[in-house]
């Protein structure tokens, strides 16, 4: 009997390696967790039929294009659109290692959100409290792979839609560093921010992923070959490794105490293992990351949303009487309330005459950022703080407040914006529920995050398998 | 009538379809004529997803211009988003240059003529096809639906903007046809306007003279024959310095030329203009080209027409220069003049019989200053367009020139037509040509002509 509940990528590998199971019996394990939990959870928006081969099953978030299989970004304004090609991240999958596409994971609409409840196609449920979101927007990746349904997930990070979902549902994600993973074939929200990545059960499951992801593609002009292969972690020890506190992203008055104290923990065992701790501070990163973030997503999300206008394919209006109609009322219909304000906001920012005032000036002070990060890693290797301030919240708790949404990003943010890669790592339990670290380095520092994760995630011997589930 | 003397200002932005093999950011090919929306991809269809990957001939072919028209080459170029909505722009934005163009700054001295500032060149894609179908019109209001051929979107566009230093009709087409065939020559571009490859958006006001600054102007959009171009720049003057007259003020605005009623209608007002949101295209980076590549570039430059013009000026005058550089004939007059031909026969015979293999030019140019016969000129010529020739069996053919020979012919002649010599004598001397007609008759063409002249008036003085 194979548990996916505890079974990772690796040791699926592994067992098919060695003949002690076969593809299609793997395949079936996990259409059978699915088929008893997803009803529930309802991380998937469409499952797959088992296209052969021994390869490790993959899912995929609904904004990453799959050849043959609908892609819909939780949007019903891509109800019916199924994709005529692979994202290269879909073909590295498959052509590298043989993975095979489980199904597409739900997703807030064009990755919206905090929470997974902006798709089209209603919520998905936290594996460890149905009651309570999985975070988002990348919900549906993050509670299949917590709740057994997948081995492990491809998602996808603007703001923290990989690092924050990971962190609510107890598991592993990664957001790389800006140009290490190909955007081709992936739904765009905000171009310059938008990075694939991976999820799983652990450290080692993510960084295998990673390294079946990245490097450089002739089909995406903003990335670049990784300057050193992916390594695989396997010290326990942090002897020699520099690790900052930024006290701006730790003290911050929104983070809960059991979050707090679960970070502290973490921070304490980083000493332990023989890291050197010392604190820092990024206050411009704070203050100004969010706001800057809901400048340049918008702006860039109202250009890139603009070619959902019903001529091509998606939704078209049914009865429009001319051309400006047709736009308005498909763009009206098909869209959600979230994508809408995102538009407006952005076309705002973009506008003549506000250009300068805004996006301009929010690029500006991006690079401040940049330059504030990069001030800290002259100190340290990684900086440590809580990946979201609050563990998993209760559906319907935030969705009538859109600002109070967008502060679950808070901490996710500014290193998002500074193009920087991120881990999160769970590091205990908030009232029963998961929390997350969050490990940020300098660019292409993948494998140092991967090195600390794994040495932390051995100390803290954090148990995935959601509490109910056991 | 105006007492005021009002002087046009005109400014053009040039738009020509680049040569390349594949479009601007994808890999389809580009096909003129194909079958409708066979040129297509998920890149050129804004698929969700798709992204951009910028074509280096392009870059390279717009460079090569920027140079020819002696402009700053950025060291780093940005792609950006220019938004609007249209179903022939399937992204719902152009991907197009608007803070840091690929080139900066230039010039280009139209001979004769006036030194025309190159404000900026810069690379873009075109939109697809849009075609109205049904309604009376043809266009896009009242038509029952519109389809899109989407084989043109993202052809490279090249986009040559001039500053506003024309001043007439005459001026801008000289610009323009100097531009085109500077464009044509580079071989970045085939620059039809019949074919739609060469389109030029045309922006005119007027001012009185003397006067320095810019008045508001009229921009007449995808002007596609330089006869239009003319005549709406003419038409958009005629009807500013009118209105200045009646005392009306004016406002800048997009008119679209009607050459049927010769009449120009507002498109679209400056209130109405779209705010196209620019900002830097996110999914490209900037292109840098290496300083080696431009310079590798500018050296591999042709001689470019407006300098061969120039050149031939000094001999033929601009405007005999500038016709044997339109039509590609400067290099044959100047082997004619090289080997010694005069230069207004040479550009009369590089214009006139201009059709034969360069590497003639030599043997040509002696025959055609030796005295040879009229048929073996012909004939040289003739065999000169289709292989090597050697001057030698032609220059046999020498026209018959000596008096001793000619003589008794031509007293034979005006014995034989005594009412003749009368009629010539009595002072009409257009029977001349019936006497030159007869000696070429009696020496079966080989007489030369000139001889023949000469002989026959001072035998008829006689």
């Amino acid at each position: 009997m194979i548990d996916t509940l505890r079974l990772t990528a690796e040791q699926a590998a592994h067992l098919i390696r060695d003949r002690e199971i076969t593809g299609v019996e793997l395949w079936e394990a996990y259409r059978r967790a699915i088929d008893e939990r997803d009803p529930e959870l309802h991380c998937f928006l469409h499952v797959c039929d088992d296209p052969g081969g021994d390869g490790v099953p993959l899912a995929v978030k609904d904004v990453i294009g799959t050849r043959g299989i609908p892609t819909t970004a939780g949007s019903k304004m891509l109800e019916h659109y199924v994709p005529v090609y692979d994202a290269t991240v879909v073909t590295r999958a498959k052509a590298g290692h043989g993975l095979r596409v489980l199904g597409k994971t739900n997703t807030d609409e064009f990755a919206m959100g905090s929470s997974t409840e902006n798709s089209a196609y209603g919520p998905t449920r936290n594996p460890w409290d149905p009651t309570r979101v999985p975070g988002g927007s990348g919900g549906g990746s993050a509670a299949a792979v917590s709740a057994g349904l997948a081995p492990w997930a491809l998602g996808s990070d603007t703001g923290g839609s990989i690092k924050q979902p990971s962190a609510l549902c107890g598991n592993v994600g990664l957001r790389p560093t800006y140009g290490t993973v190909s955007r081709y074939g992936v739904v765009a929200f905000a171009s310059s921010l938008d990075q694939v990545g991976p999820v799983a059960k652990n450290v080692r499951d993510c960084a295998f992923l990673y390294s079946v992801l990245a490097g450089r593609d002739p089909c995406d002009s903003t990335t670049v070959e990784l300057p050193s292969p992916v390594q695989l972690p396997d010290r326990d020890s942090l002897a020699g490794v520099r690790v900052g506190i930024p006290t701006e992203f730790n003290e911050h008055e929104a983070i809960e105490p059991g979050v707090r104290a679960a970070v502290q923990r973490a921070i304490e065992l980083c000493s332990e293992l023989g890291a050197e701790v010392g604190e820092c501070s990024l206050p411009l990163s704070l203050d100004y990351g969010l706001p800057c973030y809901y400048l340049i997503a918008p702006a860039e999300a109202s250009s890139n949303l603009a070619r959902y206008d019903g001529v091509r394919y998606g939704y078209r209006t049914p009865d429009a009487g001319d051309r400006l109609e047709m736009y308005t009322r498909s763009r009206d219909e098909g869209l959600g309330d979230e994508p809408k304000r995102r538009i407006l906001v952005g076309t705002y920012a973009l506008s003549a005459g506000y250009y300068d005032a805004y996006y301009g000036q929010a690029q500006k002070v991006r690079t401040m950022l940049a330059r504030e990060h990069a001030a800290a890693f002259e100190r340290f290797d990684v900086l440590l703080s809580p990946t979201s301030p609050s563990v998993a919240f209760e559906l319907g708790a935030k969705t009538a407040d859109p600002l109070a949404m967008y502060l679950s990003d808070l901490l996710t943010i500014p290193s998002c914006m500074a193009g920087l890669p991120g881990l999160n790592v769970p590091c205990g339990l908030s009232d029963g529920l998961p929390v997350g670290l969050q490990l940020i380095g300098p660019q292409f520092s993948e494998n140092r995050l991967f090195e600390v994760g794994y040495a932390l995630e051995t100390a803290i011997g954090f148990d995935p398998v959601p509490e109910r589930y056991r | 009538m105006s007492s005021t003397e009002w002087e046009p200002v005109i400014g053009l932005e040039v738009h020509a379809h680049l040569k390349t093999r594949t479009k601007m950011f994808c890999r389809c090919e580009l096909a003129y004529g194909a079958g409708e929306n066979t040129r297509t991809c998920p890149v050129c269809l804004a698929h969700p997803g798709a992204l951009p990957v910028p074509n280096r001939k392009a870059i390279q072919y717009t460079i090569e211009l920027g140079l020819a028209l002696g402009c700053e080459i950025s060291e780093r170029a940005i792609f950006a988003r220019k938004n609007y909505f249209y179903p022939d722009l399937p992204k719902g934005y152009q991907i197009s240059q608007y803070e840091a163009p690929l080139c900066g700054p230039g010039a280009l001295d139209v001979p004769g003529g006036v030194r025309v500032g190159i404000t900026r060149a810069h690379l873009e894609e075109d939109a697809a096809k849009t075609v109205h179908a049904g309604g009376a019109t043809g266009r896009s209001v009242g038509a029952d639906y519109s389809l899109v051929d989407f084989n043109r979107g993202g052809t490279p566009l090249l986009e040559i903007v001039s500053e506003p230093d024309l001043h007439s009709a005459d001026d801008a087409d000289r610009f323009l046809r100097l531009l085109r065939q500077t464009i044509v020559e580079l071989g970045i571009s085939d620059a039809e306007m019949e074919k739609g490859t060469l389109r030029a958006d045309v922006n005119v006001s007027v001012r009185p003279r003397g006067e320095t600054g810019f008045r508001p102007r009229w921009e007449l959009k995808n002007m596609n024959s330089f006869t239009f171009i003319r005549r709406g720049i003419e038409a958009a003057v005629r009807e500013q310095i009118a209105a200045y007259d009646r005392g009306e003020t004016l406002e800048q605005s997009t008119y679209d030329y009607d050459p049927d009623t010769d009449r120009l209608t507002v498109h679209r007002s400056k209130e109405e203009a779209d705010d196209y949101r620019y900002f830097p295209e996110p999914d490209l980076v900037p292109v840098a080209p290496p300083a080696d590549l431009v310079e590798r570039l500018r050296s591999g430059l042709p001689e470019l027409p407006g300098a061969r013009i120039e050149r031939l000026a000094e001999h033929l005058g601009v405007e005999s220069a500038s016709q044997l550089v339109s039509t590609g004939n400067d290099a044959k007059a100047e082997a004619f003049a090289a080997h010694g031909v005069e230069w207004k026969a040479a550009a009369a015979l590089a214009m006139n019989r201009g059709d034969f293999l360069p590497e003639n030019a030599e043997a040509l140019a002696r025959i055609v200053q030796a005295n040879v016969t009229r048929e073996a000129l012909d004939e040289a010529f003739a065999a000169a367009a289709s292989g090597p020739i050697e001057a030698d069996p032609y220059l046999a053919q020498t026209a018959l020139g000596d008096e001793s020979e000619l003589g008794p012919v031509i007293d034979a002649i005006l014995a034989a037509n005594p009412g003749q010599v009368a009629t010539y004598r009595g002072g009409k001397e257009g029977v001349l040509g019936f006497f030159v007609g007869a000696v070429m008759r009696e020496t079966q063409g080989k007489a030369d002509p000139k001889v023949v002249n000469r002989l026959l008036r001072e035998k008829l003085r006689g």
